[in-house]
C-alpha cells in the first residue's frame, strides 16, 4: 500500500485510542453471557454491583429529578452487550486491516502470530486499567459461535476430487495418528510424573491420556491460517487439512471417554471396545446428519426460483443446523459440517443464480475470516487472563513429547501408506506433514471445558497447553515459510484451467474405467464411474430444478470460462486488449477448413476489413454524444424499449461495443442457443447473445414475422442487433459490405424510415435467427425475476 | 499343464516382464483375464472385446477398442490396424497404464510422459497423419460428450472450437488471417499439456487383481 507515512502514522494513532477505549469498556463491565462459566468469583460480585449502583443511582436520579427532563443521557447496559461484541469485531478487523499496512512485518510474522500478540496486548492493557479480563475464550462462545463458520467455509469449498483421491492416507494419519499421538504423549507424559522430584505423583493415567487426547488433534484453524500464507502444492495441503478436519471424531470420543472414567480411574477392555462402538457412531452419524442436511438444502434450492434473495441464507442456517443437530448427540459436528458442506454444493450451484453464489462465497469468506481474527485474538487475551500454574518439567516434557510423537507417527505410517499409494510421500513431504501439525484454540477450548472438581491439575493442563499452542503457532508457524522455500517444496500450480486439460480430465476417467473393465478389474474408477451414473440418473432429477441436471461437467465448464471472458471483457472497458487468455490474434478462420471456394469465402469472412473499421469507427464517434456510457445499464428491457425514444445514441455505442466484443470473442462462437433453463446459459446467455446465431443453420427460410413478446413489434435494436450479428453467420448470405454501407448512410435519419429499412432485411435473414434472441430476451428461463437491474452484458 | 507347459510358460513370462515391466505375479493374472476374454484361444479380436457388457456404457468405447488394435500401440512404427492381437500385443497395450516407479530420474518420468500422452494422441488421431485435425477433435469431443444428450452434441462442436483455438494461439501465437492452422501435433500436444501430470493420472491398479473379481467383468 502507498500510504505516506504521515497517513499510515494517523491511522496507527486511531487505531491506538481505539483500543484505548476498548480495553477500557470492555474491561470495565464484561458481557454477562460470556461468563457462563464462571470461574472468577470476585470478578462476578463486582459487576453486580457495579450494576446495582447504576441502577440505584438511575433510580435516585429519577425520583430526585421529576421536573427536569432528561435530555441527553446515558444508558449503556441498554446496548451493553451487542456493543461490546460489536467492538471485539470491529478490533478484530481493524487489526487484520492493519497488519497489510505494514507489508514487511506480514512477510515475516504470519498473521495467527501478530493475532495472538494483539490478544496479548489487550489482555495486558485490560489488566493494567485494573479490571478484571473477561473469560472470552469462553467454551460455549467458542464451539457455537466462532467455530462453526471456519468449518463451513472449508467445508463448503472443499476440494472434492484431491480430497477423494487421498482420502485412505487423510484418514490413515486422523485416526491412527492421533490415536498413536494421544496414547504417547499420555503414556510417557504419565511415567514421567511418576519420576521423583517432580512433585507431580499425584496426577494419574486417566486424566494425563485425557490431556494426550486433548493436545494431540492437529488444529483446522490455526493449519488454515498458516498454510494460506506458503501456498503449499494442493497435495500436502490437503493432507494436513483433510486430517485436521477427520480427526475430530477421534478426539470427541477420547475426550468423552477418558473424561467419564478418569472419576472411576480405570478404563476395562469392555469400555475399549464400547470407545470404538462409539468413534464409529460418532464420525458415521456426524457425517449422515450434514449429508441428510446437505440434501435437504439441496431440495430446499429447487425451488427458490422466485426468491433468489434469501437463497444464500439457506445455505447457511441448514447448515448451521446441522451442526447444531450433530452437537445435540455428542456427534462430530464438524464432520457434520463438512458433510453438509459437501454434499449440498453441487446441487445448490446448479440452483441458485450467480448473484447468489457470490453472496455466499463472500460471505463465508467473510465470517470465516472474522472468527479466525477473533479466536486468534481471544487466544491472546484468555493468556493474559490465566490462572496459570506453571511446571517446568509438565510443560517442557509436553513440548518435546508433541513433536517427537508426531514425527515417528507421521514417519511410520508413511511408511505403510506409501505400499497402497500411487504417488508416494518423499521425505521432503513427511517433513512437511509433520511439521505442519499445528495446535490451536481448538484444545485450549477443550482443556477449558474440563471440569475443576474432577481435573485439579486443570489449571496445570491449561498452562501446558497454551504453551503448546503458543510453540506451534509461533515456532513452527514462522518457520515453516523459510523451510518450504529451503527445501524446494512444490508449490502450488497458478496455471490457469484450460479447456484442454478439462477436455482430457474427463477422457482420462473414461478411458481408465474403460480399461479397468477390460482387466475386469472393479477399481477406483469403475466405481467413480458408477457413483457418477448412479447420481446422474436419480440424485441430480430430484435436487436441480428444470433441465439442468443433464448438463455435463464438461459443458459447464465451458461456459464458465466462456461467462469469465466476457465479464473480463466488459470490465476491462471493452475497447481494451486482455492481456490474459488470449493475447494473440488466432481466430476461427485459422482453424476452419476451407471449404468454401475463395470468392464466397472472402464475403464470408466474419471480420472486417481495416479500412472498414475505421471508417464505421470514425462515423460512429462522430456522432456519439455520451463519451462513455457503462453497458451495465442495459436491461433487456431498454433493449427493446429504448430506440424509440433517445436509444440512438446508445444504440450505436452499443453497436461498437459489439463490433469489438465480437472480435474478441471470436474464441468461443458457436455456442448455439441453448435451452433456455441451463444455469450457465442463463448466466452467460446475455455474454453469449452476440454469437448466439451464428451457428444456426437456416433452416427455415424466410420466417415472416419476428415476434417480440414485449413493447413494440420491431425494434431496430432487436432486429439491427441480429442484422450485426447474422453478418457472422452469413456463410450463405454475403450482406457483409452492404450492411455497413446502409448503416453509415443511415446515420442522422430519423428512425423509424431506417427502421423499416432494416426490418425488411432483417427479416429474410434474421427470420431463423429470432427464435433464438427472442427465446433469450423474452423468457430467460428462472433467472426472469432475478436481477431486475441485470445488466445486457454481465 | 504338463510340467514342460509351464516351464516354457515361464519362460516366455519372464521375457515378457524384461521387455513390458509388468510383475511375473501381474503377468499371470493378465494372462488369465486374456484367456477369459478370448475364450482360450491364442489371439483376441475385436469382438471379444466388444463383448464386455460394462463397457456399454462408456462413450469411449470404440476408441478404447480401436486403441488395442491399432499398430502404433503395439510399438511398431507402422499405420493401420490388425484384426487380431496375441497375449504379447496385449500386454504391451496395457503396460501404457503402468504406474510411474518410485523413484526415477527426470529422464525417465519424461519418456514416460510421452509414452503415455502418444497413447491418447494416437486415441484422438484416427486417420494417423500424426496431427489432429479439426475434424478429428470435434469427433473425439462429441464421443466423450455422446450420453449427453442434445445439449452434448450442439456445444461439443463449439467446445472443441475452443480447444483448437487455444492450441493455435499457445503454439502459434499471432496468426495473420490468411494463415491456416492444420493441426495439433504431437510437440503441440505435449505443449499443451504440460501442466497436466500424466504420469501419475493415467495408471491402473494391476497390483491387486486376482481372479475372482475378473470373472465379473464379463
Amino acid at each position: 500500500m502507498s500510504l505516506s507515512f504521515l497517513e499510515r502514522g494517523l491511522l496507527l494513532l486511531v487505531m491506538l485510542i481505539f483500543l484505548e477505549g476498548t480495553v477500557l469498556t470492555l474491561g470495565a463491565a464484561s458481557s454477562p453471557d460470556i461468563s457462563a462459566q464462571d470461574n472468577t468469583g470476585g470478578g462476578h460480585d463486582r459487576r453486580d454491583d457495579h450494576r446495582g449502583i447504576a441502577g440505584s443511582h438511575e433510580q435516585t436520579n429519577y425520583t430526585y429529578t421529576k421536573k427536569a427532563f432528561p435530555v441527553l443521557s446515558l444508558d449503556y447496559h441498554h446496548i451493553q452487550v451487542p456493543f461490546e461484541i460489536s467492538l471485539w469485531v470491529l478490533l478484530a478487523s481493524l487489526m487484520k486491516l492493519g497488519f497489510h499496512l505494514i507489508p514487511r512485518l506480514s512477510g515475516i510474522v504470519p498473521e495467527s502470530c501478530l493475532l495472538i500478540v494483539v490478544g496479548l496486548l489487550v489482555g495486558g492493557l485490560i489488566k493494567l486499567a485494573g479490571e478484571e479480563v473477561p473469560p472470552v475464550l469462553d467454551s460455549n462462545l467458542f464451539f457455537l459461535c466462532l467455530l462453526p463458520p471456519i468449518i463451513l467455509d472449508a467445508g463448503y469449498f472443499l476440494p472434492i476430487r484431491p480430497f477423494m483421491e487421498n482420502i485412505g492416507t487423510i484418514l490413515m494419519f486422523a485416526v491412527v495418528g492421533t490415536l498413536w499421538n494421544a496414547f504417547f504423549v499420555g503414556g510417557l507424559l504419565y511415567a514421567v510424573c511418576q519420576i521423583e522430584g517432580t512433585y507431580l505423583s499425584q496426577v494419574e493415567l486417566l486424566p494425563c491420556l485425557l490431556f494426550g487426547s486433548i493436545i494431540s488433534a492437529v488444529d483446522p484453524v490455526a493449519v488454515l491460517a498458516v498454510f494460506e500464507e506458503i501456498h503449499i502444492n494442493e497435495l500436502l495441503h490437503i493432507l494436513v487439512f483433510g486430517e485436521s478436519l477427520l480427526n475430530d471424531a477421534v478426539t470427541v470420543v477420547l475426550y468423552h471417554l477418558f473424561e467419564e472414567y478418569s472419576g472411576a480411574g480405570e478404563v476395562t477392555p469392555m469400555d475399549v471396545v464400547l470407545g470404538v462402538i462409539c468413534f464409529l457412531i460418532v464420525s458415521l452419524g456426524g457425517i449422515a446428519v450434514g449429508a441428510i442436511y446437505g440434501i435437504l438444502a439441496a431440495f430446499t434450492s429447487r425451488f427458490t426460483s422466485h426468491t433468489r434473495v434469501i437463497e444464500p441464507l439457506f445455505v447457511f442456517v441448514y447448515s448451521y443446523m446441522a451442526y447444531l443437530s450433530a452437537e445435540m448427540f455428542h456427534l462430530s459436528g464438524i464432520m457434520a459440517l463438512i458433510a453438509c458442506g459437501a454434499v449440498m454444493r453441487p446441487y445448490v450451484e446448479a440452483n441458485i443464480s450467480h448473484k447468489s453464489h457470490t453472496t455466499v462465497k463472500y460471505f463465508l469468506k467473510m465470517w470465516s475470516s472474522v472468527s479466525e481474527t477473533l479466536i486468534f485474538i481471544f487466544l491472546g487475551v484468555a493468556t493474559v487472563a490465566g490462572p496459570h500454574a506453571w511446571n517446568w518439567t509438565f510443560v517442557s516434557v509436553t513440548v518435546i513429547l508433541c513433536l517427537v510423537s508426531r514425527v515417528i507417527g507421521v514417519v511410520g505410517l508413511t511408511f505403510i501408506i506409501n505400499k497402497f499409494r500411487i504417488v508416494k510421500l518423499t521425505t521432503k513431504d513427511q517433513f512437511i506433514v509433520a511439521y505442519g501439525g499445528l495446535r490451536g484454540a481448538i484444545a485450549f477450548s477443550l482443556g477449558y471445558l474440563l471440569n475443576k472438581d474432577h481435573f485439579p491439575m486443570r489449571t496445570m493442563f491449561l498452562t501446558a497447553i497454551i504453551t503448546e499452542i503458543f510453540f506451534t503457532v509461533f515456532v513452527q508457524g514462522m518457520t515453516i515459510k523459510p523451510l518450504v522455500d529451503l527445501l524446494a517444496v512444490k508449490k502450488k500450480q497458478e496455471a490457469k484451467r484450460s479447456i484442454n486439460e478439462e477436455i482430457h480430465t474427463q477422457f482420462l476417467d473414461h478411458l481408465l474405467t474403460g480399461i479397468e473393465d477390460i482387466c475386469g478389474h472393479y477399481g477406483h474408477h469403475h466405481w467413480k464411474d458408477k457413483l457418477n451414473r448412479f447420481n446422474k440418473k436419480y440424485i441430480k432429477k430430484c435436487l436441480i430444478a428444470g433441465e439442468r441436471y443433464k448438463e455435463p461437467q464438461l459443458i459447464a465448464f465451458y461456459h464458465k470460462m466462456e461467462f469469465k471472458q466476457a465479464i473480463e471483457l466488459v470490465e476491462s472497458g471493452g475497447g481494451v486488449k486482455l492481456p490474459s487468455a488470449m493475447p494473440s490474434q488466432v481466430s476461427m478462420q485459422n482453424i476452419q477448413p476451407k471449404k468454401l471456394p475463395p470468392a464466397v469465402a472472402e464475403r464470408a469472412l466474419p471480420q472486417f476489413t481495416k479500412g472498414r473499421e475505421e471508417e464505421i469507427r470514425k462515423i460512429l464517434r462522430s456522432n456519439l454524444q455520451k463519451t462513455r456510457q457503462r453497458l451495465r445499464s442495459y436491461n433487456r428491457h431498454t433493449l427493446v424499449a429504448d430506440p424509440f425514444e433517445d436509444g440512438w445514441n446508445d444504440f450505436l455505442l452499443k453497436k461498437q461495443r459489439m463490433i469489438e466484443l465480437e472480435k474478441k470473442m471470436s474464441n468461443y462462437l458457436t455456442v448455439p442457443a441453448a435451452p433456455p433453463d441451463s444455469p450457465t446459459m442463463c448466466r452467460a446467455r446475455l455474454a453469449s447473445d452476440p454469437n448466439a446465431f451464428y451457428n444456426i443453420k437456416a433452416s427455415s427460410e424466410g420466417v415472416p414475422t419476428i415476434q417480440v413478446d414485449l413493447a413494440s413489434p420491431q425494434s431496430p435494436d432487436s432486429v439491427n442487433m441480429l442484422n450485426e450479428f447474422s453478418k457472422r453467420g452469413a456463410k450463405d448470405q454475403g450482406l457483409g459490405q452492404r450492411e455497413v454501407a446502409t448503416r453509415d448512410e443511415d446515420q442522422g435519419l430519423m428512425m423509424k424510415p431506417s427502421s423499416a429499412g432494416k426490418e425488411e432485411k432483417g427479416e429474410e435473414e434474421g427470420g431463423n435467427k429470432n427464435p433464438g434472441l427472442m427465446r433469450c430476451l423474452s423468457d430467460p428461463g428462472p433467472s426472469n425475476e432475478d436481477e431486475e437491474d441485470e445488466p445486457f452484458l454481465p | 499343464m504338463g510340467a514342460s507347459q509351464s516351464a516354457r510358460t515361464e519362460h516366455e513370462f519372464q521375457d515378457l516382464a524384461d521387455r513390458t515391466g509388468f510383475s511375473l505375479e501381474q503377468i499371470g493374472n493378465l494372462n488369465k483375464r486374456f484367456r477369459q476374454l478370448s475364450k482360450n484361444e491364442e489371439t483376441l479380436s475385436r469382438q471379444d472385446l466388444a463383448s464386455i457388457s460394462a463397457l456399454d456404457n462408456n462413450p469411449l468405447r470404440a476408441q478404447i477398442i480401436n486403441a488395442f488394435f491399432d499398430k502404433r500401440n503395439l510399438r511398431q512404427n507402422e499405420a493401420g490396424t490388425v484384426q487380431v492381437i496375441g497375449f504379447e500385443e496385449f500386454l504391451m497395450v496395457m503396460s501404457h497404464f503402468r504406474p510411474a516407479a518410485m523413484h526415477i530420474t527426470e529422464e525417465e518420468r519424461e519418456k514416460l510422459r510421452r509414452e503415455k500422452l502418444r497413447f491418447v494422441f494416437n486415441m484422438h488421431d484416427t486417420d494417423s497423419d500424426g496431427t489432429i485435425t479439426l475434424e478429428e477433435y470435434r469427433r473425439a469431443v462429441e464421443e466423450l460428450l455422446s450420453k449427453a444428450g442434445t445439449i452434448g452434441q450442439e456445444t461439443a462442436k463449439a467446445i472443441a472450437d475452443a480447444a483448437m483455438l487455444e492450441v493455435a494461439s499457445t503454439t502459434r501465437g499471432k496468426m495473420e488471417p490468411d494463415e491456416f492452422y492444420e493441426g495439433i501435433t504431437f510437440e503441440n500436444f505435449l505443449q499443451i499439456l504440460k501442466t497436466f501430470d500424466i504420469e501419475t493420472r493415467m495408471h491402473v491398479r494391476f497390483l491387486n487383481m486376482d481372479t475372482a473379481t475378473m470373472r465379473c467383468g464379463k
